[in-house]
């Protein structure tokens, strides 16, 4: 009885985690992704000025964060997934940003 | 009470698969592989950040990177993403016919993607830019190597998961195992993201 409801509650849990869009919502995010690629390329032909690098940079984080939270479902799926996908990525940017600081890389941007 | 602890302790002892958490042990593994994908890929793009201005010989990155070419293949690997979660949808519907199909779509686009860029380091090896030709050339083949072999890692995997899928060699929830690979898939997805800004459209 109780290994049943254990079960019952497994398959609860595994359909809440497999709830995400339907088929046309992933085409328009494709079709959104798409346009932002466009854009990206457009920075190539057309002259951003100042603009040119926060441009690339916004863009490339929308569209890291538009596949990570709807293509691989952590929006919808429990939090755990997302602490630890999230910690992994934060630590390696606080590291290497830390690396690339100790060699000046920074500061010879500027 | 004491029935369902008894069980619940049966549950922990003998079945591999329940976790404290009520969580998939498989996806949450997943995430701390790809997690931990980060720091790997993390040191390789600040390596070539930092040599990538580092030219003693060979070309310069402005002067060899095709960018209307590049911009097709990170659109074909983009559009992977899209028949990749679509073949994740089609399995949790448990219709096998699309989810084959799909998986066998991204395949061939991954494929193709791959066989831009085996076209890519050629035409860069004739114009002269070689592995230790210099610090460039050793931070950009390494790094978008590295992402290239993870592609066909990810190829390799959606073939085998086609063929276990026909022949209904999956033990266990299919869904999952559809899912599961469509995360790294997606991962090496959003990896180009980031190498296709940083290391081709952001000049040196």
């Amino acid at each position: 009885m109780s290994t049943a409801t254990t079960h019952a509650e497994a398959t609860e849990n595994h359909e809440v985690e497999h709830h995400g869009l339907s088929d046309k919502q992933y085409i328009v995010i494709a079709l959104i992704l798409a346009a932002l690629t466009a854009i990206e390329v457009s920075t190539y032909y057309v002259d951003f000025g100042p603009f040119f690098m926060p441009v690339l940079l916004i863009l490339m984080v929308i569209k890291f964060v538009i596949v990570v939270s709807y293509f691989m479902h952590l929006k919808f799926d429990n939090k755990i997934f997302s602490y630890l996908f999230y910690a992994g990525l934060l630590l390696a940017v606080a590291v290497y940003c830390g690396f690339l600081a100790t060699f000046k890389f920074f500061l010879k941007q500027g | 009470m004491a029935e369902s602890a008894i069980a619940h302790d049966h549950g922990v002892s003998h079945d591999a698969h329940a976790s404290s958490t009520g969580l998939s042990n498989n996806k949450m593994g997943m995430w701390m592989f790809l997690g931990s994908e980060c720091l790997l890929f993390g040191g390789l793009i600040s390596t070539y950040m930092l040599y990538r201005g580092r030219v003693s010989s060979g070309p310069q990155p402005n002067n060899i990177f095709d960018i209307p070419f590049t911009s097709v293949s990170s659109f074909i690997l983009l559009m992977s993403s899209l028949t990749m979660v679509l073949a994740v949808s089609s399995a949790q519907r448990k219709d096998d016919r699309n989810t084959n199909l799909w998986l066998t779509i991204t395949a061939l686009l991954g494929a193709t993607f791959v066989g831009g860029q085996v076209y890519e380091f050629t035409a860069f090896y004739r114009e002269g830019l070689g592995f230790t030709t210099s610090l460039f050339g050793s931070s950009f083949y390494a790094l978008t190597g590295f992402h290239g072999v993870h592609v066909s890692v990810g190829i390799i995997m959606l073939i085998a998961l086609v063929g276990m899928l026909r022949n209904n060699r999956i033990p266990g929830d299919k869904a999952e195992v559809v899912e599961l690979i469509g995360l790294y898939w997606h991962f090496v997805d959003i990896i180009w993201i980031i190498i296709f800004t940083l290391v081709y459209l952001i000049p040196s």
